[in-house]
């Protein structure tokens, strides 16, 4: 309910810079959808938030997902409105992808892919890590 | 618990959002609309069908401030704002108007 | 003898298990998250080349499609199947061995 009034949420100036870590695939388990909407409830904290996938968490983003026959929600159209949410600076780790055979042009937003010694820095300058 | 129209029954949750967002129409929204003390104008109707595409288009229902940016966005200042929204949906533009649009309970609003 | 793995090749070592322990010969199906083992172009498609040589292979095309992977994706001697499909294998070649 508190998300209907812009400012309830101010903390004052303290931005933290959180980091949300991707490494399922989406539909066997439950963290991918899971993770998608803890992103974005923070994202009315208005914190430094970035959000990596590596390992089966790049198949989150996979482009042509069809999930009629399975009769659960095709929730990769999402991860289309982060932008929306201010949520913008989204990672690929490339030797994640490369093992899967894929690449950006795969994936259904716009991303930047890091090798795995960049995210590690990345990872480490992080205030919050949350992984899932 | 249910809305009655033209015979046919529609399951909705304990605050009213339909459990089956394809068995939405537009005369379903007028009743909801009624049940939230609300008179349809083609204002109201403006922000519900945004709030379908949106929905049609990312899966999911907008947090209040998302909506307002994308309102913004597509239809200008003016009706981009807090207050216009709030003038036409009392108890919340996310929600109120995402419950005539037959949409879930938008994502962060506990 | 029918085997059903369900875990991603890149998580989990079901798949190596159920290869290595799964008598020739046998079928095996693929589904949910075991189903990416089956796209060609990973670090898992030499492994399922090779064994589809020695199993028969089917793979889930509902968990495939859900999941983005065109059945022209899928690795030469993979047989995709839907529901049906894999109902007529477990008739035909049951007992079944459910590698969690």
């Amino acid at each position: 309910m508190e998300d209907e009034f812009e400012g309830t949420f101010d903390t004052e100036g303290v931005i933290k810079k959180f980091m949300f870590v991707n490494r399922k695939a989406p539909y066997g388990t439950i963290y991918a959808l899971e993770s998608l909407e803890t992103v974005l409830i923070s994202a009315a904290f208005e914190q430094d938030t970035s959000v990596a996938f590596v390992d089966d968490g790049v198949y989150q983003l996979k482009k042509g997902q069809d999930t009629t026959g399975i009769n659960m929600k095709n929730f990769s159209p999402t991860y289309r409105a982060l932008e929306g949410y201010d949520v913008e600076k989204l990672y690929v780790e490339k030797e994640s992808l490369e093992a899967r055979g894929l690449t950006e042009d795969d994936l259904v937003v716009d991303v930047e892919v890091l090798s795995a010694e960049e995210l590690s820095e990345l990872m480490d300058e992080q205030d919050v890590v949350l992984s899932a | 618990m249910a809305y009655q129209i033209e015979g046919k029954t529609i399951e909705h949750d304990e605050e009213g959002y339909i459990t089956n967002i394809n068995e939405w129409t537009s005369d379903l929204a007028g009743i909801i609309a009624k049940d939230e003390g609300i008179d349809m104008t083609d204002e109201h109707w403006e922000v519900v069908n945004f709030l379908r595409d949106y929905y049609n288009e990312y899966q999911i229902a907008p947090a209040v401030r998302v909506l307002v940016k994308a309102i913004k966005k597509k239809f200008g200042p003016e009706k981009g704002s807090n207050k216009y929204l709030y003038e036409l949906f009392p108890y919340g533009p996310a929600k109120q108007a995402c419950k005539i649009a037959g949409l879930p309970k938008p994502t962060g609003c506990v | 003898m029918m085997h059903t793995v369900n875990k991603s090749p890149f998580e989990r070592n079901v798949l190596d298990s159920c290869l290595r322990l799964a008598k020739k010969g046998s079928v095996i199906l693929l589904y949910e998250d075991a189903v990416y083992a089956a796209a060609a172009g990973t670090t898992a498609t030499d492994t399922v080349k090779a064994a589809s040589n020695e199993y028969s292979f089917y793979v889930l095309g509902p968990d495939l499609a859900a999941r983005g992977i065109t059945e022209d994706q899928v690795v030469d001697g993979v047989n995709v199947v839907d529901y049906g499909g894999f109902v007529d294998l477990v008739v035909e070649h049951g007992p079944v061995q459910s590698w969690l």
